[in-house]
């Protein structure tokens, strides 16, 4: 056991460091909201240096890295301040259509994936299916060789910046086990009868959408994996092999910016110990993704129930950095600095609650992993 | 940067489990504390395995370990609520090897090594010392001076700690000790930083005892017609507890990483300090709800389970609790 990088770890992580240093813009460094432009913009310089999906097989542009240099890699990118790459093509359509899609969907999707030319999102929650999301009900029902799809999806995050969204549809409201009757379905944003609308959040910003679907026809061979099997890749995706669900380059680039806006705080020792044990959290959350990383390497098996626990800590690490952040500034500040740290202490209230709440993630520890 | 452990690692730490769950069961252990609170008969066995000699240097009969070698059977001791001594007299053999002469190591050293000799270490000349009515010598840090005196010749009250562990309140006076060294400030926070983040690992093994016999608490016991564990508020909190636990081990595995292969004094002390303030946070929340969600059996004497909650609580706060660490994690 040698928790230090290797020489050559080290030597692949200063390359990254400084390429990312090097080709980021400075206008797009730690913006709090992206446009679609900007968020494209830096997609396609990684995706230029061969670097936007290290994960991919090779054949379809991955880079081959091993599980270490991936996670060195994710972790100085979320590091270098660069607006965050959306993973609903990268790390989730691909990733189904890579284990579930035809060659003929992958040849499709991926390489427009991949350059940044598509933009994707996700169509899983619905106003009645949050948690309980196998009781979605927007409808598919297949005419011919067209699904014709009616419902509503929600929290729709950058649905108005999407070209296409994945969406779990029902095919067959009649099967005794719910999960049986959801099916996964690409829907061009194009397609007539789609309706985008606009929820605003509580720090003002338009990130989320509500997604109506009135008689949307989608050509049938834009299913994936078979009728009826929308769970089962749904499931996949949650076990897939994500490095990046704790964040930890990103909250270690938020540490490192409230140390500087903590600097007169620091003889405070109540803020101080706070400060430290939160610092303390992220070390351990790191390496405990390390040690997951590493039994992965050594067994083969994907994570599993284990990102749920990264998922649990990433977030919770991810608020208390906001929160002690809005604690060093005076809270009747108005000025475009104070508020913009009040409005990420704002906003970061909805990490613990997306991607599968924290409280569905601790059920799914419970019942993966410990047997209850 | 890997977390294997080497074959010679793992069949060390086979071996020393495999010893705990013959010869150290719950029971075993009761007749230990009824008895005079530890067991040469086990102290010879560990001694045969290697433990004594394993992180000491071969020049003087060992094998030239690290706190890495050790964390796996510290984590076996932490699980199976080890009584005897062998943290003590590793660290305070760490001491001799680093803070000694030559012709000092000669003499204490090999016997170590051999399971004929114990040491323990102790901060201040009065104070509250594990393993010092079972130890042969003493070595007492006084102003920046390391001394070492024959067990017999110092003033001692023996008692029990709040975990059983047998422990002496010492009266330790220059005048019948030998000079160690001089200035062993910085031999004595290494040794320390050593034993704290062996500590971790114990707690570790504690936690991991507890969290699994809560679990399965949790799968046995039956009320309103159903396992406890069906129910949700309470899947919550045995998930949270092994959080706890997964954290903690992530962190006992740095402090151990960091105390073999750091050249940086304040990089170590950091990492360690890390450690024991997770650690010491963690033992907490997994001890008192493992007895917690075990009911009113959880108070009970009878169960393993009250046993592991007063080691841990013990166990955060040895070699330094979260308060002390905090500070000096700051101050780095």
């Amino acid at each position: 056991m040698d928790l230090n990088y290797s020489a050559e770890e080290l030597a692949f992580r200063d390359q990254a460091r400084d390429w990312l240093a090097k080709s980021l813009p400075a206008e797009l460094k730690d913006k709090g909201h992206y446009s679609k432009d900007e968020l494209l913009r830096w997609h396609r310089i990684l995706a230029k240096q061969g670097w936007v999906a290290p994960a991919w097989p090779k054949e379809w542009g991955g880079t081959g890295w091993n599980v270490v240099q991936r996670y060195i890699f994710e972790e100085e990118l979320g590091y270098s301040g660069g607006p965050p790459l959306i993973p609903f093509g990268l790390t989730m359509c691909a990733p189904v259509l890579l284990r579930f899609g035809t060659e003929a969907q992958k040849k499709r999707f991926l390489p427009r994936i991949y350059q940044g030319e598509d933009f994707w999102c996700q169509g899983y929650s619905e106003p009645g299916s949050g948690s309980d999301l196998a009781s979605l009900k927007t409808r598919a029902i297949l005419k011919a060789d067209k699904y014709i799809v009616n419902g509503q999806k929600i929290w729709t995050t950058l649905a108005h910046y999407a070209d296409w969204i994945f969406c779990l549809v029902r095919t067959d409201p009649t099967v005794e086990k719910r999960q049986e009757g959801i099916s996964f379905l690409l829907i061009d944003m194009k397609t007539p009868g789609i309706t985008v609308r606009p929820l605003i959040l509580m720090d003002g910003a338009h990130e989320v959408n509500e997604v109506f679907f009135d008689d949307v026809k989608v050509p049938a061979e834009n299913l994936v994996h078979e009728e009826g099997k929308g769970w089962t890749v749904a499931k996949y995706l949650l076990g897939y092999e994500r490095m990046n669900t704790g964040r930890i380059g990103e909250s270690k680039r938020q540490l490192a910016r409230l140390k500087e806006i903590a600097a007169g705080k620091m003889k405070d020792m109540r803020f101080r110990d706070r400060l430290s044990r939160l610092e303390i959290e992220l070390i351990a959350l790191e390496i405990t993704n390390l040690r997951f990383l590493d039994r992965m390497r050594r067994t083969g098996q994907p994570p599993g129930a284990d990102v749920s626990m990264l998922k649990i800590k990433g977030t919770e690490i991810q608020q208390g950095l906001t929160e002690l952040a809005m604690e060093c500034i005076d809270p009747l500040a108005g000025d475009e600095t104070s508020m913009a740290l009040q409005k990420k202490y704002l906003t970061t209230r909805k990490t613990t609650i997306y991607a599968g709440s924290n409280e569905i993630q601790r059920n799914i520890i419970a019942k993966m992993t410990l047997g209850l | 940067m890997n977390f294997d452990y080497s074959e010679e690692q793992q069949l060390l730490a086979d071996s020393v489990r495999r010893f705990l769950q013959n010869k150290y069961q719950f029971e075993d252990r009761k007749k230990i504390i009824a008895g005079e609170g530890w067991s040469s008969d086990v102290w010879a066995k560990l001694a045969e395995m290697g433990l004594t000699g394993l992180p000491l240097s071969p020049d003087y009969g060992g094998f030239g370990g690290g706190a890495v070698d050790l964390m796996s059977v510290m984590e076996a001791f932490g699980e199976a609520l080890v009584l005897e001594p062998l943290l003590p007299t590793l660290m305070a053999a760490r001491l001799v090897g680093r803070a000694a002469s030559d012709a000092q190591k000669r003499a204490l050293l090999p016997a170590v090594a051999e399971g004929r000799l114990r040491m323990v270490f102790a901060a201040s000349p009065k104070a509250n010392v594990v393993g010092a009515p079972a130890a042969h010598k003493l070595l007492c840090l006084l102003e920046k001076d390391l001394f070492i005196a024959d067990a017999a010749e110092v003033p001692m009250k023996p008692y029990r700690t709040l975990d059983n562990m047998l422990a002496a309140r010492i009266d330790f006076s220059p005048s019948k000790a030998d000079l160690l060294a001089k200035d062993a400030g910085a031999a004595v926070e290494e040794a320390l930083d050593f034993a704290t983040a062996l500590v971790c690992a114990e707690a570790v093994g504690a936690m991991k005892f507890s969290c699994d016999t809560t679990l399965e608490y949790l799968k046995t016991r039956k009320q309103f017609g159903v396992p406890i564990g069906t129910f949700q508020a309470l899947q919550h909190r045995i998930v949270d507890m092994f959080i706890s636990y997964e954290q903690a081990k992530s962190m006992a595995c740095l402090a151990c990483s960091k105390v073999d292969s750091s050249e940086n004094p304040a990089e170590r002390a950091r990492a360690v300090s890390a450690a024991k303030i997770k650690v010491a946070d963690a033992a907490r929340h997994v001890s008192q709800e493992s007895v917690q969600l075990h009911g009113g059996m959880g108070m009970s004497e009878e169960l393993k389970v009250s046993h592991s909650f007063r080691r841990l609580t013990v166990l955060a706060r040895q070699c330094g609790d979260a308060d002390h660490h905090l500070e000096r994690f700051a101050s780095l």
